[in-house]
């Protein structure tokens, strides 16, 4: 980190990190539960730690001034792609434990914090915000600077940005192996954790908004529109679904302030749109910059990209109800919910079609190069799961399968197929840029890794398909004597078969993702003095 | 300086003429933006994603004509259909009782035996018994009701209450231990015994089911004065106390030593819940047939 900042903005840096380290001692000492004194000791030494780390570097030599300003501020987007990596094998690895259990529960060990109860949001967490999330920060930092051909504004906020946030992957994770949730769903983690993301995220979108105003181009890049759309929109659910009482400020435990099935439909208005600004937008971003960079084609039509774009936008506030249907949430919600379901289905397509028909002219790279092929799939997942989704929310089609494991399908067809193969081919095409290298260090390791990942996700998504399918007919099939034909026992005796298949599946993605991580290493370790960033010179800068 | 609006001022355009670039693959010229090297393509807006959207619109119009859609203040539009999610589900579960009732209705007031000898019937009803029961007690008793550790066993004809239809339809409804009407069992703790004597007691007890007990040892003294009452003589059980026959070898926590010195130790109180407000009297009647035929129906 300190090789990039100036001996001013380590003074800083430092203060920052005494300031963090006294918020830890201060949540340690008042605490009155367990999970809080935990928090506030990791805090207490991730902040000691930098003091140590700045302080020790605070008469160093700098970096040359004029130089840096003319260069892009790479060294973030370093950070955020190892720590990508590693929640990828933290979430993945969860992931694949819970899935273990479910084929085999009685394997539980006798650590409350080893089961299922506690792992499952430990994996949804780890995945979610800590592989998606870093990969998008990181991935942001570098497509915001080349796109408005700026620096970032200023060399502390991305630290601040990444570290904090990571900051609360932590606390969140290490909350629930102590059983310390708000249980609600993708937003377990608890007031604290809440809070500091808020202030991590208006770091974050300050600093995007700053270095847009730098900008050297006349345009902004409809990349950007997501990422702002992601930042601003992930910002307003997650404060509106997290607003809560603790019970004492000394304590982890929070009460949601809202209640009923209005609870639940700001739970799932959250969700959703958790899925289609963090899962969505964000990586519609990274896919419409690295997508036509690493084929070299441009964009196929700019007029596609601005509709889906406010397609997108607009159609899926209106959707989080189809995660309710046939409940006690009005059914006129519910119609609403299916209808603009079904419409978001077009904008949708649209960015999946844009993104292949641009690789129109580049069909011999797809097939010679796996990194855009990741990208390629990718879109071909994303317009797969996004048609099963709108499919999925029409009410007669839902009732068959809610409740069953077809959600469960469905979701990594859209995580496993669309998120992570992104994340892969953008990860592919940033490091060895990074090491200043033409190519990674291992290129074939990159071909057994894509191979590895789709098949992985094809096993887990067919098994899944398979398993909700068969859950769903097991329970709504009568005999002839009006009796139901299976006791609900059955139905998850039936599971076994694909509880395996998918435990399997899981397994090829994540050797897949380690193989990945095994060669970014050994590429950034070979790195050259080089600098193969085929980056235009930055425009004059102002003095920062 | 040029005037921004000049075409030849655009990024990417010839300088001379204000033509921008043309891509070789699609013969469409690009916007001219110019992004650190990505362009965007000049095509024409895909006609089939605008009918596309119109075709997706006019399904949800129709959709909202038809459906309960729109909120209008206290209100929402009702729909054409007139349809309610609450009375749809109500008809549905009245479809499938409706499906039911033929053979069911022997079960609101039954006559077991009568009811036991139709063969017919039993062939419709007892394939609903089994889900009910694989629904809701195969959890604490077992597949096949063969119980488990702290579970009685229901298909071995050792009764606790009793394994009539009409006892067993009362202890499926008020449960054991589970609330002030329920059927009540407690074994009370022997920890006040010296623990010589309650030695004596285990050795005995251990020896009950085996045959080999003595009936002068100190161990059956222990037992006549303090067991028997609830227990029955020689532990044969049988006097609607909820204490099982200690005399056949089928109890709910084991015989052998160490369970029952645990069960004198600390005493005994199981929970079966009760199912009155659970499931209907009727169902209630099917499975208390259906538990009273395990033994038989047993391999
Ligand atoms: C939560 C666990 C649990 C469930 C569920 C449960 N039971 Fe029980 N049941 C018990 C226990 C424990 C006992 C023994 C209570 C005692 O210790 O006296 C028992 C006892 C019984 C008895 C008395 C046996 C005898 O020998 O007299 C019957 C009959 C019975 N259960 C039937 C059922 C039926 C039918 C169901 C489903 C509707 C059911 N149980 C569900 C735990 C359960
Ligand atoms: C007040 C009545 C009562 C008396 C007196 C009594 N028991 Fe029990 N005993 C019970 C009941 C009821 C149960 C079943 C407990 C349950 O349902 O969980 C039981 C259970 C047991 C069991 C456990 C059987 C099994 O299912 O694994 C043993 C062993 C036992 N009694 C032995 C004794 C002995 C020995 C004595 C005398 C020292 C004794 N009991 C006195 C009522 C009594
Ligand atoms: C047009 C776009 C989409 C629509 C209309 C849609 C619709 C749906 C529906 C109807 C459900 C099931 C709700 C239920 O029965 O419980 C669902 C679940 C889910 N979808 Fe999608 N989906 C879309 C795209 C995606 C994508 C691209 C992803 C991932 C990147 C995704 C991730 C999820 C997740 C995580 C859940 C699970 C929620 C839960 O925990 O229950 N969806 N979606």
């Amino acid at each position: 980190m300190h090789p990039s900042l100036t001996n001013a903005e380590r003074q800083i840096g430092l203060g920052l990190a005494v300031g963090l380290a006294l918020l830890g001692l201060a949540m340690a000492a008042m605490a009155r539960d367990g999970a809080m004194a935990v928090h506030g000791a990791i805090a207490l030494a991730l902040g000691l730690g930098l003091v140590f780390r700045l302080g020790g570097a605070l008469y160093d030599a700098a970096p040359a001034g004029p130089d840096r300003a003319a260069r892009y501020d790479d060294a973030p987007t370093r950070f955020g792609i190892t720590m990508t990596l590693a929640w990828a094998m933290i979430g993945m690895g969860a992931g694949i434990w819970v899935a273990a259990l479910l084929y085999w529960p009685e394997g539980t060990p006798p650590w409350p914090a080893t089961s299922f109860g506690r792992l499952r949001p430990v994996h949804t967490t780890g995945i979610i915000f800590g592989f998606g999330g870093n990969a998008l920060i990181a991935t942001s930092f570098w497509v915001l600077q080349r796109t408005a051909r700026a620096r970032l504004a200023d060399a502390i906020s991305p630290w601040v940005v990444l570290i904090g946030y990571n900051l609360f992957c932590t606390w969140a994770v290490t909350g629930y192996l102590m059983g310390s949730t708000q249980s609600k769903e993708y937003a377990e983690a608890e007031w604290y954790a809440d809070l500091w993301l808020v202030v991590v995220w208006v770091i974050y979108f300050a600093l995007y908004l700053r270095t847009l105003a730098r900008r050297a181009e006349p345009h902004i890049y409809v990349a950007n529109w997501y990422y702002m759309a992601f930042i601003l929109v992930v910002a307003m659910l997650h404060i509106v679904n997290n607003i809560a009482l603790p019970v004492s400020l000394a304590g982890a435990k929070s009460y949601t302030v809202w209640a009923g099935v209005q609870d639940a439909m700001i739970q799932w208005w959250y969700g959703h749109n958790a899925v289609a600004f963090f899962l969505t937008a964000g990586f519609l971003g990274m896919l419409y910059y690295f997508l036509p960079v690493r084929s070299g084609r441009p964009i196929w039509s700019y007029r596609l990209s601005i509709l889906s774009f406010w397609g997108i936008v607009f159609f899926y506030i209106w959707v989080g109800s189809h995660h309710l249907h046939y409940t006690a949430l009005p059914y006129w919600v519910q119609t609403l919910g299916m209808t603009f379901s079904v419409m978001l289905l077009v904008p949708s397509w649209a960015s999946a079609g844009n993104a292949i028909a641009t690789l129109n002219g580049a069909w011999g790279r797809v097939r010679d190069d796996a990194t855009l092929r990741f990208m390629f799939v990718a879109a071909v997942f994303y317009g797969l799961s996004t048609f099963e989704g709108s499919f999925l929310a029409i009410r007669p089609v839902n009732s068959l399968s809610h409740y069953t494991d077809w959600t469960v399908g469905h979701v990594h067809s859209g995580t496993l197929g669309w998120v992570a193969m992104i994340i892969f081919g953008a990860i592919y095409t940033i490091v060895p840029q990074l090491a200043g290298r033409e190519a990674m260090a291992w290129p074939k390791a990159v071909e057994w890794h894509f191979w590895l990942a789709v098949l992985g996700t094809l096993v887990y998504v067919i098994a899944m398909w398979n398993a909700g399918i068969t859950q769903g007919l097991m329970w709504r099939t009568y005999d002839a004597n009006g009796a139901l034909s299976y006791s609900f026992l059955q139905s998850v005796q039936a599971m076994a078969p694909y509880y395996l298949l998918r435990t399997i599946g899981g397994l090829m993605f994540l050797t897949g993702a380690a193989i990945c991580a095994l060669n970014c290493r050994a590429t950034l370790r070979a790195a050259t003095a080089r600098d193969l960033r085929n980056d235009r010179p930055l425009a004059a800068q102002p003095a920062e | 300086m040029r005037n921004p609006s000049d075409p030849r001022a655009l990024p990417g355009a010839d300088p001379h003429t204000g033509n921008r670039l043309v891509d070789p693959v699609t013969g469409y010229d690009t916007t001219g933006h110019d992004w650190g090297g990505i362009r965007e393509l000049n095509t024409p807006f895909p006609r089939i994603a605008v009918i596309a959207l119109l075709l997706t619109f006019l399904y949800s119009v129709i959709t909202w004509i038809l459906l309960p859609a729109w909120p209008t203040g206290n209100d929402y539009t009702r729909g054409l259909l007139g349809l309610d999610q609450g009375r749809m589900a109500r008809d549905g579960y009245q479809a499938v009782d409706a499906t039911r009732q033929g053979w069911l209705a022997g079960f609101s007031d039954p006559d077991f035996a009568a009811l036991a000898s139709d063969d017919l019937l039993m062939a419709q009803a007892m394939p609903a018994a089994a889900r009910l029961f694989a629904d809701n007690c195969a959890a604490c008793h077992g597949d096949a009701g063969a119980g488990g550790p702290g579970f009685p066993a229901l298909n071995d004809a050792d009764w606790l209450w009793g394994g009539a239809p009409e006892t067993v339809a009362e202890t499926i409804a008020l449960g054991i231990n589970a609330t002030d009407n329920s059927r009540f069992a407690e074994m009370a703790a022997f920890d006040w015994l010296e623990p010589a004597e309650r030695q004596a007691l285990v050795d005995h007890v251990v020896a009950l089911p085996q045959g080999t007990a003595a009936t002068d040892s100190p161990g059956a003294v222990l037992f006549a004065d303090n067991c028997a009452a609830c227990h029955g003589d020689g532990g044969t059980g049988g006097l609607m106390t909820g204490a099982p026959s200690l005399a056949d070898g089928a109890v709910i926590y084991g015989q052998d030593a160490a369970a029952v010195r645990t069960t004198l130790r600390h005493g005994r109180r199981g929970v079966m819940p009760g199912w009155s407000g659970r499931l209907s009297g009727t169902e209630i009647n099917l499975l208390a047939l259906y538990v009273a035929t395990l033994p038989e129906a047993a391999p």
